[in-house]
C-alpha cells in the first residue's frame, strides 16, 4: 500500500549553502544516506513524514480487507485474504522502524495518527461494500502501490530503500491474488460479472488519486525530486499505472469508468478525463466515507491493547529482577 | 503515555553456512517476544533457520563523522591487493 506521501510536508531548511551542496554531491553520485550521516532537517522531515504516512496507510489498510476475512467465499480465499492483511501489518512495522532510525519514537508516529495530525493514504477511507472489493483492491490499490514503490526501492535514503524492496517482493503476491478474484467474478455468473463491474467502477477514480495532485499542484514535489526521495511525479506514475491496467481490465471484459479515456498514439499512452481533486481533498482532510471508522478502530485497537502493553513489560522487569537475584 | 517498549535489533540466517544478515528492527518487551515477533515480522517467506534478537541499545558503532579518517586511510595501501604485485605470464596463475 501506499500513502499520499508529502502531502503538507516541510521541506524548509535551514543549512548554509556549503553543507546543502555537499550533501547534494552525495545525491546526486547516488550514495545512499544511512541514519547517522549528516543530512538537511528538511530532508530529514520529509522523509519522517512520508515513511510515517506510508506506514500508517499500510496498518490503516488492514481494516477494509480485515472486514471480508470471515465472510471469504472459500477456505483458500481465506488463508490468501489473511496472508495479505498480515503481510501488511508487516510492512507497516518495516516502514515504523525505518523511520524510527530518523530519531521519531513510535510512540510519537502512533498519536499523531489517532490524533488525527499524520495522514494516511485517502484510498483507505472508502469502504469495502462486496467480496469482489477484496479483488479490486488487490488488483487496483496494490497495483497502484507497486508503482509508487518500485522507485522507493532505489530511495536515497537507505533504511526506506532497504523496507520497500521487501515490501514490493511482498507486495506481487496481493496483486495478483486480487486479479485472480476479479477474474473469477467476471468470468463467473452475470450477477458476479455486475459485482466485479460495480467495484471496479467504485475504485477506479480513488486509485488514480492514489498517486496524489497534478504535477503542477504539487508544491513539494521538485525539492523530493531533488533528493532522491522520489524518482518520478505523481502524473508520470498515475500515467504508468493506466497504461499497464486499461488492457488487464480489457482482458477481463470489464469497462473501465471513464468515457474520456483513449488512446493517444502521439504519446504512446492513454488521455484520461478529469479527477474529481475536490473529493479527493476533501477525502484526506478526513471526511471521506470511513474516516471516523478507520481512526476509531485504530485507537480501540491501541487503548484495548495497552494492559497487554503494560504487562508484557512487568513481566520481562520481573524476570530480570529475577535473573538479577539469582546471580 | 508508560514506559517505551523496548527496540531490538533482527539478525536472520537465510541458510546454514551463511552468517546471520541483519534485516531490520522491532518492539518487544523482553527478549522472548522479540523472538517470537522478529519471527512473525521477517521470516513469513522462508527467509532463514535461524534468529538472533539484540538490543538496540546494546550496539556500539563507529561515529559517522570519523568515517573518513576510520577507512580511508585503506584506499592509498594498495599493496595490500594481489594485483599490485608483477609476476610474469610464464609463471602462471598465482
Amino acid at each position: 500500500m501506499y500513502s499520499q506521501g508529502l502531502i503538507g510536508a516541510d521541506n524548509r531548511t535551514e543549512e548554509t549553502p556549503e553543507f546543502l551542496a555537499r550533501f547534494q554531491k552525495r545525491i546526486d553520485a547516488e550514495e545512499k544516506i544511512e541514519p547517522k550521516d549528516e543530512m538537511p532537517e528538511g530532508y530529514r522531515r520529509t522523509l519522517v513524514r512520508q515513511i510515517g504516512q506510508h506506514a500508517h496507510s499500510e496498518i490503516v489498510g488492514m481494516l477494509p480487507e480485515g472486514n471480508w476475512i470471515t465472510r471469504a467465499p472459500s477456505l483458500r480465499r481465506k488463508a490468501a485474504l489473511l496472508a495479505k492483511v498480515q503481510d501488511e501489518g508487516g510492512h507497516g512495522l518495516y516502514l515504523y522502524s525505518a523511520a524510527e532510525t530518523l530519531g521519531v519514537s513510535r510512540e510519537e508516529m502512533t498519536e499523531e495518527l489517532l490524533s488525527g495530525k499524520a495522514k494516511y493514504s485517502s484510498i483507505f477511507n472508502y469502504p469495502t461494500l462486496s467480496w469482489a472489493d477484496m479483488g479490486t483492491i488487490g488488483w487496483l490499490v496494490d497495483g497502484a502501490a507497486i508503482m509508487n514503490q518500485i522507485p522507493l526501492c532505489r530511495c536515497s535514503f537507505g533504511p526506506y530503500a532497504r523496507a520497500m524492496i521487501r515490501v514490493c517482493k511482498e507486495e506481487s503476491f496481493h496483486q495478483r491474488q486480487g486479479y485472480e478474484i476479479v477474474m473469477t467474478l467476471a468470468q463467473g455468473t452475470p450477477e458476479q460479472k455486475v459485482m466485479a463491474q460495480d467495484s471496479l467502477n467504485r475504485w477506479w477514480w480513488p486509485s488514480l488519486m492514489m498517486f496524489g495532485p497534478h504535477d503542477a499542484d504539487s508544491q513539494h514535489s521538485d525539492q523530493s525530486m531533488a533528493w532522491k526521495i522520489k524518482r518520478f511525479t505523481n502524473d508520470e506514475l498515475r500515467q504508468k499505472f493506466i497504461d499497464a491496467t486499461v488492457p488487464q481490465a480489457e482482458y477481463l471484459g470489464l469497462t473501465i469508468p471513464d468515457p474520456d479515456l483513449t488512446w493517444n498514439e502521439e504519446k504512446g499512452g492513454y488521455d484520461h478525463g478529469p479527477i474529481d481533486w475536490d473529493e479527493f481533498w476533501r477525502v484526506v482532510k478526513g471526511h471521506g466515507p470511513m474516516a471516523k471508522d478507520r481512526i476509531k478502530a485504530r485507537k480501540k485497537a491501541w487503548d484495548d491493547g495497552a494492559w497487554v502493553r503494560e504487562a508484557a513489560l512487568a513481566h520481562a522487569e520481573k524476570r530480570r529482577a529475577r535473573k538479577i537475584a539469582a546471580e | 503515555m508508560t514506559a517505551t517498549t523496548p527496540l531490538w535489533e533482527v539478525f536472520i540466517r537465510p541458510r546454514n553456512g551463511l552468517a546471520h544478515k541483519h534485516v531490520g528492527s522491532l518492539h518487544a518487551a523482553d527478549e522472548v517476544m522479540a523472538l517470537q515477533a522478529a519471527r512473525d515480522v521477517y521470516t513469513r517467506r522462508g527467509e532463514g533457520n535461524s534468529i538472533w534478537v539484540v538490543p538496540s541499545a546494546a550496539i556500539t558503532a563507529s561515529d559517522p563523522d570519523q568515517t573518513a579518517e576510520n577507512f580511508e586511510p585503506t584506499a592509498d595501501k594498495i599493496y595490500r591487493h594481489p594485483t599490485f604485485y608483477e609476476i610474469p605470464d610464464e609463471v602462471g596463475h598465482m
